[in-house]
């Protein structure tokens, strides 16, 4: 009877000791710790909360008449339509290049991957200028672009145009880490295999990339859904016609209409939380299947 | 189905990695192509299989042109040193993935596929893991189960590129065993790359060696061991130690060592090397032949029933490495920092200019 408690007195000893060896000190984990929470709650969880208060402090049907206003709704059809066309192209850019950077070599590869970061080192400001410079009236397209009747600037096509330029590097930035540590010996298998190139990416390629390429559809979502700079040059502004919820709300704010600003900010803030929960709960059901399938 | 690889090159800028190789492998062998890394085997293995084009030169199966045809369309089964498993999908999946992917018109129906999977799991021995994912299974299960995702589509051929290198002692030299007893049933033309030697020769029906991108050598592993046609092979294959000799009239002499090189018949006073296997050296405890050679033991190494030496003679910068049976060493009364004689028994020269003479 002695013998087997004293075996299990030695190995928690053992156990105690290996843990102190590898982790920090209490003081370092706990100031850690609090570093991090104390950042969270005031830089997040803090504006979150005077969104939300703001948008309901006069209740529920203050809100509702502000995100139903025709200009609100009218810049919520927009901004839809642009996250629907620009999140798509960039998707299918995004893979494009990162496919091609990891698995093919060929010249002038370095200068597309400084290339493609280009957005985010430009001003968004400035991004708009270039396209007000490019196709506006008085620009070196816009004469050509009159005569044949259409309009980019200070209209849809050009808020889509600098959208698109702004939220460019998001996917394919997530995925060229990944695609170049992955490699291709999975991709050459499929082949030897008899797959062809495209039925290789459907079931060989795409599943591997697959969260790489969900987070930054939700980053280049989220991007394109809040982008204010560069649309505020481009856009002119045009209430009911080319304003997106962003612009929207800040014209409220300037006409000190705050809670009706508060409200429209909550509802871009919500369709955020919705696509971080859709991600969450994707990951959380693939989970699930694999811990099933091991079982 | 034989292949046959025709004066065949491939360069990476400016590294050239296949020169001018021209081979033929027969019908149901088992082949190895054995070299140091860069030497251009794996190179030549992916360019069989259509992974990689060659620059120049063409490649055939059984006579038929390949060299520009797809590699989906080649019918080679191919063995990754990594594996390659495809990480989301299960055992069963992935040895039936070159089933599935078939067009509808050539797709075998879902019950003959899973008859098909089922089986090579058994020949494998792997039938148990069918539901679970690549990630579950140990190194050496992950290859057998590539191994058996590549024979699913009845390839013609079958490369394997170091098949085993990332395995363990152990499980390494098991695999290659059952490798072997595998080609052994179902006779499918193979190639494999390693750098080991010993895998090589075990395993393998023909080697070919290769270096820098050229053919050193080609034969059986007999053959290519006992018989190197060039020092870069004698010191490939085996540790190897290297005696200044002089050669005349068919007598190659080391310090006052004299053995026979009847090739030599008829040369006078040449230089050359002798290349001399660790356990080609006898050793003494004292001076029992006048021409044995002195040295003094650096180091004793014992790895299992063999006992390895590091001897210094007196005149050579280079140490000489011996190798004898645990027994032998016992009884000759031998120690680390003593004095002992050495004297090759055999011994294979080469000349500068690379003519060959066995003594």
């Amino acid at each position: 009877m002695t013998t087997p408690s004293t075996v299990i007195d030695t190995n928690d000893t053992i156990a105690k000791r290996w843990r102190r060896a590898t982790e920090e000190p209490a003081w370092i984990r706990i100031t850690l710790i609090t570093i991090a929470l104390t950042f969270l709650t005031l830089f997040l969880v803090l504006p979150l909360t005077v969104v939300l208060y703001g948008a309901f402090e006069r209740g529920i049907g203050v809100w509702y008449a502000a995100v139903s206003d025709p200009d609100a709704l009218s810049a919520i059809r927009l901004t839809l339509l642009i996250v629907a066309i620009v999140v798509p192209l960039n998707t299918l850019f995004g893979v494009a290049a990162a496919w091609s950077i990891a698995k093919f070599e060929f010249r002038g590869k370095s200068i597309l991957i400084s290339l493609i970061d280009m957005p985010f080192a430009i001003s968004p400001v400035v991004v708009g200028l270039i396209f007000v410079i490019l196709f506006g009236s008085q620009g070196w397209l816009g004469p050509w672009l009159s005569a044949h009747d259409m309009r980019i600037i200070f209209a849809v096509p050009g808020i889509i145009i600098v959208i698109a330029f702004g939220t460019l590097p998001f996917i394919a930035r997530e995925l060229i880490p990944l695609m170049q540590q992955q490699g291709k010996e999975e991709e050459e298998a499929s082949l030897t295999l008899g797959a062809n190139g495209w039925k290789t990416f459907w079931y060989v390629t795409l599943p591997n990339i697959k969260w790489g390429l969900i987070y930054g559809i939700i980053l280049c979502n989220a991007r394109a859904m809040g982008e204010f700079g560069a649309v505020a040059v481009v856009s002119g502004r045009i209430r009911g016609e080319t304003n997106t919820m962003p612009l929207h709300i800040e014209v409220l704010y300037n006409e000190y209409m705050f809670t009706a600003a508060f409200a429209v900010s909550s509802l871009l803030t919500g369709l955020a939380l919705v696509t971080i929960a859709i991600k969450s709960a994707v990951e959380w059901n693939e989970e699930r299947r694999q811990r099933i399938a091991a079982a | 189905m034989s292949i046959e690889i025709d004066h065949v090159n491939k360069h990476f800028r400016d590294f050239v990695a296949v020169d001018n190789v021209s081979l033929t492998f027969r019908d149901g062998e088992l082949t190895a192509l054995l070299g140091p890394s860069g030497s251009g085997k794996t190179t030549l293995l992916r360019i069989i299989a259509g992974l990689e084009q060659p620059d120049t030169g063409r490649i055939r199966f059984h006579g038929e042109d390949t060299t520009d045809l797809h590699v989906s369309e080649r019918g080679v089964g191919f063995v990754f040193q990594h594996y390659a498993l495809f990480k989301h999908m299960t055992v069963f999946q992935n040895v039936a993935y070159g089933l599935t992917v078939r067009p509808r018109k050539t797709r075998p129906s879902k019950d003959e596929i899973k008859q098909k999977v089922m089986r090579l799991l058994e020949l494998v021995q792997l039938d148990w893991t069918a539901h679970r994912y690549p990630h579950q299974l140990s190194g050496g299960q992950r290859q057998r189960i590539a191994l058996a995702r590549a024979l699913a589509v009845e390839p013609k051929v079958l490369l394997l590129d170091e098949p085993f290198g990332a395995l363990d002692a152990k499980v390494r030299a098991e695999l290659r065993r059952w490798l072997r007893r595998l080609h052994d049933d179902i006779h499918v033309t193979s190639v494999f790359v390693t750098h080991d030697q010993e895998e090589a020769l075990e395993v393998s029906d023909r080697v070919v060696v290769m270096n820098k991108g050229r053919v050193e050598q080609d034969g059986s592993p007999e053959d290519v061991y006992d018989h190197p046609a060039n020092p870069f092979v004698y010191q490939f294959l085996g540790n190897v130690n290297l005696f200044h000799a002089r050669v005349h009239d068919g007598i190659a002499r080391i310090g006052d060592i004299q053995l026979p090189a009847p090739e030599f018949q008829g040369y006078k006073n040449e230089q050359g090397q002798a290349y001399v296997r660790p356990h080609e050296i006898e050793v003494f405890a004292g001076r029992e032949h006048a021409d044995a050679l002195h040295a003094k033991i650096e180091l004793v190494s014992v790895v299992g029933p063999t006992v390895r030496l590091e001897l210094r003679t007196d005149n050579s910068e280079e140490l000489i490495h011996a190798e004898l049976t645990k027994h032998r060493f016992r009884a000759l009364g031998l120690a680390q920092g003593g004095d002992a004689w050495i004297r090759p028994t055999y011994s294979r020269v080469f000349l500068p200019d690379e003519r060959v003479s066995n003594g």
